[in-house]
């Protein structure tokens, strides 16, 4: 039970811990079925099975074994591709796992097994010994009936095992709580409960209590998580939605940790290989990040101060999150094109763009924030971008400000919610409201960025919308606003070789089919920021082109469009008692003929 | 935006000559991508022509920057060189100073250039004249004038300062909040 109590104890266990700890299970799996191939006799068969009940048993109170068994393969590879690195992470922490684990099995082994062991080997032998060529078959014919019945052994044993397994309790009682309520929160406490309802979660109908249902214990959970990770709640249930129990769980908890630092190699100036040469010289350590890229870099620790080298004040490299390059390798941008940066501040996005295009073109970086825009023009500056124009608009302005460009980055401003590991204060400082109001701007501003692109340009007339954000009301359902307000566009498949499709549906909303085409990034699955990139064509121009409208026409539209169709005001219908009286006996009589009673006696 | 006055082509190019004489010509004529110079504010940006006609589009008020910032102009209508312009200027420079790794960093924290640092530097440097600072890999770290000529700088003393420090690339971190608006 030493373990029990270590488990209670510990860290929360990593999305690294609980690969390794899956894969130890694997390991046990695989070890203990050999065991039961060996030819052995019935008495030794009695014994594993008290082992085992007790092992459930375990796995019951303590284990987040079966927990991320959400396609851990497929993530983990996807996750491999994306950092190398994390490899040998994993496989660090598999080899002391399995040390740990292939101890523990010895030792249970051992205890169980001593006697029965010996005894069987003695048989074994004096049978061995009357072996000869005669009784040879008749002896192997009996060992095969005899692993046959076996086996059928184990597989009622574990039938029995699934109906008897006891249903823990695991929800505290009423009681219990009004008792907690005024002491402070025992966090080790909330730990294992929150683990023990996701197990429930996961399988409901074999775990759950009788007489719970299954959003008693929901609520529970996101309380849990509320008091264990500092949410708000209402953002707690918001987040906790995107995923399965156990997948949400791994994301609060990713949420928890930095990600790693990453560096964007200017290309303008240098090659990452000079430069990844120079930088090692300084004493950093640090590791191209993945496949998919072919400029960044990843930093593990550092002698000097990553952002202060000379390196760094000449321009060739720019500290900028994995994440950020995505929306950029989506764009494509080709050289001589003219392109559009709708929010640019601080300007990795346009740097990166304007290196793309190896300085030609023209690349205008708009952001609507004047103290924004100096990091945009230190930064532009720094790598030595000869290409751009910075402007300070609000975005809605364009196309009347200038329009037909080649391609449009809108990297929109968002709640945040997939970079919380960088901003804590999401956690509690987002709002209902702002999941209304956040979206209303963004919706605005992706359909100017639709009129600003020239549906007739030979190479681009591609809209990249991106955010920094999980929720569905940011991403899915203001690509399907778009879709539904501008025909003339469609959503093409951004080239990314990782990411998760985005949501077709959710909640009982329903979504255009081809949203699965865009991108879903989380902190958990790829060890980058939570992000989102959807990339829009345009076939056609549309009359909206013409459109000279500023942002406070813009404004003032959406506001009376989302009055027309949204909200409900009191006056919508008038309530006619008399009418609705008839109508209700109606509707009864209808059901009680329904139920077979007849309404008339 | 507008173009520069003669006047002020006068005292932009007086400067510009200090680092690179002649190679100005290569900064303006370019048949086949023409460049010009802007004035936005009291700032003169070096733009491609084709660029420059785009951000007439963008109003007075919102256009934040454009192309490569060279510098400003101070009230008393004198040119100040800024350290943007680094990358024009060291591709054309006439005189160059490369300084030693161990001197990289007080450079860049904004000292002048003392003579221990010294790794290498071009022979022909009268004294006052314009000169541009690298590192021994060739990266630019900044430009100054020279205190000496390049003949009597070599009996200075290891602490002895050879060229005055006007810009540095250090003044990104430093300048931040002055440097681009």
């Amino acid at each position: 039970m030493g373990r029990r109590a270590k488990n209670k104890q510990g860290v929360p266990p990593s999305y690294e811990e609980f690969q390794a700890e899956k894969n130890k299970k694997d390991h046990k799996r695989k070890r203990s079925q050999e065991t039961v191939d060996k030819p052995v006799k019935k008495s030794k068969a009695e014994i594993p099975k008290v082992k085992k009940s007790k092992k459930r048993q375990e796995d019951i109170e303590e284990e987040p074994k079966d927990l991320p068994q959400v396609d851990l393969e497929e993530l983990s590879s996807a996750r491999k591709s994306l950092f190398d690195e994390s490899e040998e992470e994993e496989e660090e922490l598999n080899d002391e796992f399995d040390i740990e684990g292939g101890e523990d099995f010895q030792d249970s082994d051992e205890e169980v097994h001593t006697k029965p062991m010996f005894s069987d080997d003695d048989e074994d032998e004096d049978e061995l010994e009357n072996l000869n060529a005669e009784n040879m078959e008749a002896y192997s014919k009996q060992l095969d009936e005899e692993d046959e019945i076996e086996a059928e052994e184990a597989e009622q044993e574990l039938i029995e095992g699934d109906l008897k397994q006891p249903r823990a309790k695991v929800l505290p009682t009423a009681e219990e709580e009004e008792e907690t309520k005024g002491q402070p929160k025992d966090i080790t406490m909330i730990r294992t409960r929150m683990l023990e309802i996701i197990k429930v979660l996961e399988n409901f109908k074999e775990l759950a209590e009788e007489g719970k249902s299954r959003t008693e214990y929901t609520t529970r959970l996101i309380q849990d998580i509320c008091d264990y990770f500092g949410y708000s709640e209402f953002l707690a249930e918001k987040l906790f939605n995107l995923f399965s129990p156990s997948e949400a769980m791994e994301f609060f908890e990713a949420n928890e940790i930095a990600r790693p630092i990453t560096i964007r190699t200017n290309t303008l100036k240098t090659r990452r290989r000079d430069l990844a040469q120079t930088l090692v010289n300084r004493g950093v350590n640090l590791q191209p990040i993945g496949k998919w890229t072919k400029v960044g870099l990843q930093i593990f620790d550092s002698q000097v101060p990553i952002g202060a080298t000379p390196e760094y004040l000449a321009g060739q490299y720019i500290l900028q999150a994995a994440s950020s390059f995505l929306p950029v390798m989506a764009l494509e941008p080709q050289e001589n094109e003219r392109i559009l940066d709708m929010a640019a501040a601080p300007g990795g996005k346009t740097t990166y763009i304007s290196a793309m295009m190896k300085n030609t073109g023209c690349v205008f970086a708009n952001d609507a924030n004047k103290a924004r825009t100096k990091s945009l023009i230190a930064n532009i500056h720094r790598l030595g971008c000869k290409n751009t124009i910075v402007c300070n608009y609000d975005a809605r302005e364009f196309p009347k400000v200038i329009g037909g460009f080649d391609r449009i980055l809108l990297d929109a401003p968002c709640s945040g919610t997939g970079v919380i590991a960088k901003d804590e204060s999401v956690k509690v400082s987002r709002t209902e409201k702002d999941f209304m109001q956040i979206p209303h701007l963004q919706k605005q501003l992706l359909l100017s960025a639709i009129d600003s692109v020239d549906a007739n340009s030979a190479t681009g007339g591609i809209i990249v919308y991106s955010t920094c954000s999980i929720a569905v009301e940011e991403n899915e359902a203001v690509v399907d606003y778009a879709l539904r307000k501008r025909p003339n566009v469609k959503l093409v498949d951004t080239g990314l070789t990782i990411g998760k499709e985005g949501f077709t549906s959710y909640r009982g909303k329903h979504f255009n089919s081809k949203i699965n085409l865009t991108r879903r990034y989380y902190p958990h699955t790829y060890n980058v920021d939570g992000f989102y990139v959807a990339k829009f064509k345009k076939i056609a121009p549309s009359p909206h082109d013409i459109s000279k409208a500023g942002a406070k026409e813009k404004e003032n539209a959406a506001r009376l469009e989302l009055e027309e169709e949204g909200i409900i005001h009191d006056d919508f219908a008038d309530f006619n008692n008399d009418e609705d009286k008839e109508l209700i006996e109606k509707s009864k009589k209808y059901s009680m003929k329904k139920k077979g009673i007849n309404p008339n006696l | 935006m507008r173009s520069l006055t003669e006047e002020e082509t006068k005292v932009v190019f007086e400067k510009l000559a200090n680092y690179i004489g002649r190679n100005i010509t290569f900064l303006i004529d370019n048949p086949e991508s023409p460049y010009v110079f802007r004035l936005q504010k009291d700032r003169v940006y070096y733009v491609s022509e084709q660029i420059a006609k785009f951000a007439t589009s963008v109003s007075r008020s919102n256009l934040m920057s454009l192309g490569t910032c060279f510098g400003k102009f101070t009230k008393t209508g004198k040119f100040k060189l800024h350290i943007t312009s680094l990358n024009y200027l060291s591709q054309y420079a006439k005189f160059k100073i490369w300084i030693k790794t161990n001197g990289e960093m007080p450079f860049l924290y904004g000292n002048h250039v003392l003579k221990a640092h010294i790794g290498k530097m071009s022979d022909d440097i009268p004294e006052h004249a314009g000169v541009i600072i690298y590192s021994m890999n060739d990266v630019p770290l900044g430009f100054g004038v020279s205190a000496k000529s390049t003949q009597e700088a070599r009996n200075l003393p290891p602490t002895g300062i050879v060229a005055f420090r006007q810009g540095d690339i250090g003044e990104y971190l430093r300048e931040e909040d002055t440097l681009f608006t």
